[in-house]
């Protein structure tokens, strides 16, 4: 799932700046899960909104704000509202405000801060696990991702930082491959250790990433 | 094979000791005092290590200073980290270092970005030291990593960082062994604070027939002792040193004293000692003379 936070509530404030009249638009899949963009949180935003002197002509919450044609479709049921705004506040990930983006004219304003895909630990507890990174290595890595858990990405090994198994940048945190090596020590399999990995082909996920599924 | 311009590579394959000191790069353009201090050093070192962007502090590029070295009379010990760098700039870094005569290369990761003075910059890795290692490897070949053949191929004496004492130590070796095998002719280690530790290291290392360079550091006080073990990463003075330092009259001089001691104390499993002098490089030919 995407992992959002909301941006301190002056930095939306100032964004809105002139726009008096607001429509606020938040979504029902993953920043309902972070608690940034849900219906508890439109509601807090709408109050927030309100004190500050702004009107709300409304509020949304978009199955999946990531979902093009379903923001679209959305929006267009409220249309009233929508058009009696000056700006429509999106409390979804970068992907559900530009779905939002696309389907308006309106001014668009970005109410989240969208950080990384992440696993759920328990609630309220999020972990980045996967980088996206188009090339899993995982099958050779005792399943923990050394692109994502290890700052520096590293793929051959820990880096000279590592110390007691901890990682240079945090004292608390286990190093990558202090994590890989023992589970491969566990197993007793460490033959994929002795492997030197080739540099990561980033030709493999071009920017801006779009994949077409055969019809 | 033509000659190495390498004066630490001749000393170290002719089975010499040597001793590398390192001089970090100024901040700005002013490069006086990082000359006087090298100067005051070639005499003394076989090679020194010009740092590159050392803790991921932004400096002069170590490239630009190794020449300066170089033009003096001076051998450097070229540092180059991933941290900085894309690997089309680490190549065109590593062909201008060759063009410009730098030969002794030292092939990083480099420290994480957050320990430096530029915490919002985006940090590169897009190899890691292992990759560099097989990158200049690839270039001595005379060909880039796409493939292209080059107009002429430089030659480097390359080697690699290795952290002794830390652990898991095992896991330690699975890399050093790929360093080693991508091309590394030399560990130059982190400070050594435990000669018991270095000898079990270069024991596991002697298989690879890498030479070893120690690090040793030169403390200045307790309170820089614990500074070091909070700030820099890799590097863990044990209690007993920051006591001694800390219970000592002079604890500058006792600084000295420890490190002419370590020194002594890890020259029987090295083929030299890398000072880390930090700042107090006048203190450097006290500890040289120690070890000669």
């Amino acid at each position: 799932m995407i992992i959002s936070q909301q941006k301190p509530l002056e930095a939306i404030l100032s964004t809105l700046g002139e726009s008096r009249s607001v429509f606020i638009v938040g979504c029902a899949k993953c920043a309902t899960v972070c608690k940034a963009g849900g219906e508890e949180e439109v509601w807090q935003m709408q109050e927030a909104l309100i004190a500050s002197g702004r009107e709300v002509t409304g509020s949304i919450i978009i199955d999946e704000a990531c979902h093009m044609l379903r923001v679209s479709r959305d929006l267009r049921g409220k249309q009233q509202m929508v058009d009696d705004a000056d700006a429509l506040l999106v409390m979804a990930c970068g992907a559900g405000i530009q779905s939002v983006s696309a389907a308006v004219k309106k001014k668009t304003v970005a109410a989240l801060d969208s950080m990384f895909l992440g696993n759920i630990r328990r609630f309220g507890q999020f972990e980045q696990k996967c980088s996206l990174c188009g090339e899993c290595i995982l099958s050779d890595t005792a399943g923990i991702c050394p692109v994502t858990a290890c700052p520096k990405g590293l793929l051959n090994g820990p880096c000279g930082g590592m110390d007691g198994g901890r990682c240079e940048t945090d004292p608390e945190a286990e190093c990558a491959w202090a994590q890989i090596y023992a589970k491969m020590t566990e197993s007793g399999n460490c033959s994929t250790l002795t492997e030197t990995v080739p540099p990561k082909n980033y030709a493999k996920i071009p920017k801006p990433g779009k994949l077409n599924l055969p019809k | 094979m033509t000659a190495s311009s390498s004066n630490l590579q001749s000393k170290l394959s002719r089975g010499e000791f040597v001793i590398t000191a390192e001089v970090c790069p100024p901040k700005g353009c002013d490069t006086a005092l990082f000359l006087q201090q090298s100067r005051a050093l070639s005499g003394l070192v076989d090679a020194i290590n010009v740092t590159d962007n050392q803790g991921a502090n932004m400096r002069i590029s170590p490239v630009a200073a190794a020449c300066l070295l170089l033009r003096e009379g001076v051998e450097p010990l070229l540092q180059l980290t991933c941290r900085d760098r894309n690997r089309l700039a680490l190549q065109s870094e590593l062909l201008g270092a060759a063009a410009l005569g730098i030969t002794n290369i030292l092939a990083l990761s480099g420290d994480h970005i957050c320990f430096g003075d530029h915490k919002e910059a985006k940090a590169v890795f897009d190899l890691d030291s292992v990759q560099l290692l097989e990158a200049i490897q690839c270039l001595e070949s005379g060909f880039d990593l796409s493939g292209k053949s080059l107009d002429g191929p430089p030659r480097f004496f390359t080697g690699a960082a290795a952290a002794p004492e830390a652990e898991p130590f095992e896991l330690t070796l699975f890399k050093l062994r790929k360093k080693a095998c991508a091309g590394a002719r030399f560990f130059q280690t982190q400070a050594i604070f435990h000669p018991d530790r270095l000898e079990r290291f270069s024991n596991a290392i002697h298989p690879l027939g890498v030479k070893l360079i120690t690090g040793i550091i030169l403390l200045k006080s307790a309170g820089m002792a614990r500074f070091i073990n909070k700030n820099i990463p890799g590097l863990r003075v044990p209690d007993e040193l920051i006591v001694e330092l800390e219970n000592a009259t002079n604890p500058a001089e006792t600084g000295v004293e420890i490190a002419c001691r370590l020194a002594r104390a890890v020259k029987p499993y090295s083929h030299g000692v890398h000072i880390m002098a930090m700042g107090r490089e006048e203190a450097i030919p006290e500890i040289v003379r120690a070890i000669i």
